[in-house]
């Protein structure tokens, strides 16, 4: 044998172990993956933009000692009784049935401790989450499991769900592990089954059907409370367009990297655009309309911190809402479970089989063991804590840029590191003023 | 009886006024005059009243109505009596699309027909149709009853879960997960309770019961289209 030099082994960029691992596992199944969260995929995102900060040509605000607004009110253009908020950060629509009666609770407690709302999800509204949720948005989705009219006057504002970021165009599916029979009977279904959730509404289709469907809704809950239309981020000029003309109070819209409780993995990595790249196409949507502010936006889909917070408001954004971010601050994928989530084959982190309902954490579970691990006081109190940190991340970046609200940040105060960020948000790329597309 | 003409009146003082009486109250009946197609008229009903509308209704009319009895002396657009939980909406004209929609309880009659998606996604709530319905009714339908007295349009009962539909006529197509099943005693009861309730003199021995074969109720994927 001669010792003749030999190519090293190079791993294909394009067929990688994780790739080569799913085409063996489609092959051996014959099914697709269904997995919940939101894309996992590398995306241009709220890390790819720089606050510049104020120096010579702006003035600060003195940290801790000089006041920086954090309310927001939304609902402001038909609802006689707008949603009041202390922060400008929401708990997003997350469905008893994919979510444990605790997490729900938990979310609920969260919320109501830093002052802001929680929203209901497919599948109804809880007694537990009414009576722990001072403001609670009540989503109004394709399925109606569960939908009543009396809820809906307790409610304090109503979601209209047309599409959600993690699946713009999609349904949903709810595996019969996770139906017990609490959560069947919300949803006059027998227990145990698979539940469908429609991809489209049963009794509208389009715009022009909507403005009549919200005209009912107004009707019933006697216009007091505001309407809001959620958008996935699929085509968010026109859509932001359409739901202002249909009516909406408010438009909530979630990008790709927004959550679900279970959908297939090729739809939520190969459906939808970036947040950040929807956000500045829906604020151009409401300022052509002369609604920006008029009507709110509420921004969803990956947002992490509270530099993630303020970079969607200084985009034109008037709220952001947080999903996968307050699971985890419950103790989704935390490392402490990271023996059962072994067992699971998956490790902390990575843990997405929301849908079977073997949530180590008793979060994403109707298993009544597993879900007594999770605390709804002590989720409270951490789901509270990660929010105000949030909110004072958010005050310290927009007294750095001299604004005495964190409304008052604007596109003006960012800078992209990358071409693509600086296309999608329209902001300049650093160190020059230019990013790509820009009118000339 | 309280008259209230849209003529002179506004929508929502209309639906207002109906809606004060949500809870209990000795005001029970009520006529509405010159509807003239206006939509979610009478929505969010929860009283023991007798509503009659004198003229068709657009959208939604009687939309998640409970308790309440509400008459239509003339057609309908789409989604009347949508999600109603209980109580009784009359048609006497015809139905537009989505007819009883999602409905969680309560009697819907239509006396003329009902076009597409008739009782798609219901949920305990009981229709009877005098005539016929369009195609794709009882799409998703959860519980309650689907009684036809006429014919039935393309792709019945689609992905049924456990909705009971009964059709006297013809059926176009059954939809996806749908069957013909045994009529049994039981169920000439039930349908001839709902005939009686609905007014209907049709004989429940000239009907045939549909249903759920129950083959999509755990996702494979040799049932996906």
């Amino acid at each position: 044998m001669t010792d003749k030099p030999r190519t090293v082994p190079v791993q294909s960029a394009t067929f990688t172990p994780a790739v080569n691992a799913e085409i063996r596992r489609a092959a051996a199944t014959g099914i697709y993956d269904i997995r919940g969260g939101g894309a996992k995929r590398r995306l241009p995102h709220f890390d790819d933009l720089l606050f510049l900060g104020a120096s010579m040509s702006r003035y600060p605000l003195e940290g801790y000692r000089e006041r920086c607004g954090t309310d927001v009110t939304l609902g402001t253009r038909y609802a006689k009784s707008p949603v009041r908020l202390d922060i400008p950060i929401t708990i997003a629509g997350m469905s008893f049935g994919a979510l444990s009666g605790q997490a729900k609770e938990a979310l609920g407690r969260g919320a109501t401790l830093a002052g802001t709302s929680t929203t209901t999800g497919d599948g109804g509204m809880t007694p537990e989450e009414r009576g722990h949720s001072r403001l609670l948005v009540y989503q109004y989705l394709p399925s109606r499991y569960g939908m009543n009219p009396a809820d809906l006057r307790r409610a304090d504002a109503i979601e209209i769900v047309v599409g959600q970021g993690a699946k713009p165009g999609g349904g949903g599916m709810l595996l019969g592990q996770k139906i017990s029979d609490r959560v069947a009977a919300m949803r006059d279904l027998p227990a145990g089954i698979d539940q469908r959730s429609a991809c489209r509404h049963p009794d509208w289709t389009g715009p022009d059907d909507l403005e009549i469907k919200i005209l009912e809704l107004r009707e019933i809950t006697g216009w007091q409370v505001p309407i809001y239309v959620k958008i996935g981020g699929a085509r968010p000029y026109f859509d932001t367009t359409l739901a202002v003309k249909a009516g909406a109070d408010v438009v909530v819209l979630d990008g790709m990297q927004g959550g679900t409780a279970a959908t297939q993995d090729v739809f939520i990595e190969h459906v939808g655009m970036p947040t950040l790249a929807c956000i500045p196409e829906a604020v151009r949507a409401l300022q052509d309309l002369g609604m920006h502010r008029s009507v709110q936006l509420i921004v969803s889909g990956g947002i992490r911190n509270g530099a993630d917070v303020a970079k969607a408001l200084a985009l034109g954004a008037d709220c952001a809402s947080i999903g996968t971010a307050a699971l985890i601050a419950l103790g989704d994928n935390d490392p402490r479970h990271e023996a059962e989530y072994k067992a699971l084959g998956t490790t902390a982190g990575a843990y997405d089989d929301w849908h079977e309902g073997r949530d180590p954490a008793g979060i994403t579970t109707q298993d009544p063991e597993l879900a007594a691990r999770l605390d709804p006081v002590e989720g409270g109190r951490r789901l509270n804590n990660y929010l105000k940190v949030m909110t004072l991340e958010a005050q310290t970046i927009a007294r750095a840029c001299g604004k005495n609200h964190v409304l008052n940040l604007e596109p003006e105060d960012l800078c992209a590191i990358t071409m693509e960020a600086a296309a999608m948000a329209k902001v300049p790329l650093a160190g020059t003023d230019w990013y790509p597309g820009k009118p000339s | 009886m309280q008259v209230i003409d849209l003529a002179e009146t506004t929508l929502r003082d209309m639906n207002a006024a109906l809606q004060a009486q949500n809870g209990s109250t000795n005001q029970t009946a009520w006529q509405i005059l010159n509807p003239r197609g206006a939509h979610a008229l009478a929505v969010g009903l929860d009283a023991p009243l007798d509503v009659t509308v004198a003229g068709p209704t657009g959208y939604y009319c009687a939309g998640m109505n409970a308790r309440a009895t509400v008459r239509v002396a003339g057609s309908v657009g789409p989604g009347v009596a949508e999600n109603m939980m209980s109580g009784t909406v009359i048609v006497e004209g015809d139905a537009s699309q989505y007819a009883g929609a999602t409905g969680h309880g309560g009697l819907l009659v239509i006396h003329g027909n009902a076009a597409s998606r008739c009782g798609i996604s219901m949920k305990g709530i009981d229709i009877v149709v005098h005539g016929n319905i369009g195609h794709m009714s009882a799409f998703m339908a959860q519980k309650g009853h689907l009684v036809v007295c006429g014919d039935a349009g393309e792709a019945l009962g689609d992905s049924i879960y456990e909705a009971q539909l009964f059709v006297r006529g013809s059926v176009k197509s059954l939809g996806a997960d749908c069957i013909e099943k045994e009529m049994r005693p039981e169920h000439l009861t039930a349908l001839a309770k709902l005939l009686e309730s609905a007014g209907s003199d049709a004989d429940p021995a000239g009907f045939r019961r549909y249903g759920s074969a129950r083959r999509l109720y755990h996702f494979d994927i040799d049932n996906a289209y």
